[in-house]
């Protein structure tokens, strides 16, 4: 029984048994990571080309450490070193380096649907590693099999994603992939950074961040994304950290112990305090290790099927 | 039109694996250094079964993992259903140890070139020796069994299949012909 569809691009729609079969086939990948030769034959003989229209670390080399650990050979691409900076469109990047024969793409962009666009124009398998503030697919995945190794299950728990909801490709694949595994999901935000009509996702919205971990279970706190901020969403970081970082004090207030996630970047003592991003019940680390074990199974699931 | 007949059946099954258990302590000597590796599936409860009788007779524990060896499959490029991986479970460090190598029938010998890759890449074992309970001929690699359950001489339109009563229910092994 193989995934539904040859490319991922986002976990909207995707069926629970397909979520569930990459969550399953992580685990026997993330025992291959404890080996001395972390490495298996897998893909052996694929291509697998990685396109970044966007900066970053922890995605890619993620993705470059899966796909040499399954034995494929790797082609890296970033757009500031590239023809892209000639004036060269999407379109005819992507098939330039289809036609040089390779098998999938692997690919981050800032426009959102510049996945799904992708897959219309080319016949490699798709993995979308991020398009704009659509989704990141992988991310979600990999949050869910982490919240899965915590808690030992994904069913029934209150998961609230705190902070730039309406930035976050990480929140929408997050509550997609969540609402599908039949988690209870909420939000977090100043009005101002969550997105109208939200609520239509079937997702529950608190602005006061110690309403929301009286609720919780778990908070997915997410990056306040200067970057993408092109007016001012509120007074001052200094504003945000006071009304909504996640601190030792507020934590302390709730009789449970939250298990605290991030999918990094971490602005310290912005949206998350330092103290609680290292302590016992932060699994940010182990979210980073489990990044890899998803990849490859989604890079598995996807690169054999027939 | 299928034709069955039974080759084993639940007695000789159980002779079958103790002559087995015995034949391996004889040539290494006691369980010493031994370490059993079953290729999932039904190796898998063959190594548990063989791991009970060698604990019966030299009361030592054994050390016991199974072997998922779809990653180092050769035909994984090949049009066909993709498997399930149900994962490889070994908690002992294979380095220096002497590892029988566990799996219900031998036939082209991919399967176990694909768990010899995988094992060496958990490790340097002293030895690996290959245990199994059927050989049926047809190789298409250059492996040959250390021990033996009963070797059966088929020809490719037949179909050996090994019961077990963990998953099959009954102790058995069948050949069937395909008509």
């Amino acid at each position: 029984m193989p995934l539904c569809n040859r490319h991922l691009l986002g976990l909207e729609g995707m069926p629970k048994d397909d979520i569930q079969l990459i969550l399953d086939t992580a685990t026997t990948f993330r025992e291959v990571l404890d080996r001395p030769i972390k490495k298996v034959p897998t893909l052996q003989g694929k291509t697998i080309v990685n396109l970044f229209f966007e900066s970053s670390t922890r995605t890619r080399i993620s993705f470059e450490l899966a796909e040499r650990r399954l034995s494929a050979d790797v082609v890296n691409f970033s757009a500031d070193a590239s023809s892209v900076k000639k004036g060269e469109t999407l379109k005819d990047t992507a098939r330039n380096i289809e036609v040089m024969k390779i098998d999938m793409i692997v690919m981050r962009h800032t426009a959102p649907g510049a996945a799904v666009f992708l897959s219309n124009v080319t016949g490699a398998i798709i993995i979308n590693a991020g398009d704009g503030s659509h989704e990141h697919p992988t991310q979600a995945l990999l949050d869910m099999y982490t919240i899965r190794e915590k808690h030992g299950r994904i069913e029934g728990l209150n998961i609230c994603i705190v902070g730039d909801i309406s930035h976050s490709r990480v929140a929408l694949s997050n509550i997609f992939g969540l609402k599908t595994m039949g988690a209870n999901v909420a939000i977090c935000a100043p009005k101002t950074l969550i997105p109208c009509e939200v609520e239509q996702l079937g997702v529950k919205v608190f602005y006061n961040i110690d309403e929301a971990i009286r609720w919780a279970d778990i908070l997915n706190v997410l990056r306040i994304q200067l970057e993408r901020q092109d007016r001012a969403f509120f007074p001052s970081l200094r504003e945000y950290r006071q009304h909504f970082a996640v601190t030792r004090e507020r934590l302390d207030k709730s009789k449970k112990t939250l298990t605290i996630m991030h999918p990094g970047p971490i602005n310290r003592d912005v949206e998350l305090s330092a103290d609680v991003a290292d302590s016992e019940h932060s699994v940010i680390l182990q979210q980073v290790l489990n990044g890899v074990a998803v990849r490859m199974a989604v890079l598995y699931l996807l690169g054999t099927r027939s | 039109m299928t034709q069955s007949s039974k080759i084993i059946g639940e007695k000789g099954f159980e002779r079958t694996l103790y002559r087995l258990a015995h034949e391996i302590l004889e040539r290494n000597k006691g369980a010493g250094n031994l370490a059993l590796v079953g290729i999932k599936t039904r190796g898998e409860f063959l190594s548990k079964r063989l791991a009970l009788i060698i604990q019966e007779i030299e009361h030592t524990e054994m050390r016991i993992g199974y072997l998922d060896i779809t990653l180092y499959r050769d035909d994984l490029r090949d049009n066909f259903n993709q498997p399930v991986l149900k994962g490889t479970e070994i908690a002992f460090d294979v380095t220096g140890k002497d590892i029988i190598l566990i799996d219900d029938v031998l036939f082209t010998g991919r399967t176990v070139r694909a768990a010899l890759d995988e094992l060496v890449d958990l490790g340097r074992p002293s030895s690996i020796q290959l245990a199994v309970l059927i050989d049926r001929g047809h190789r298409e690699l250059p492996i040959k069994a250390d021990f033996v359950g009963k070797n059966l001489p088929t020809s490719l339109d037949q179909n050996v299949k090994v019961m077990m009563k963990e998953i099959d229910g009954q102790d058995s092994v069948i050949v069937i012909k395909e008509e």
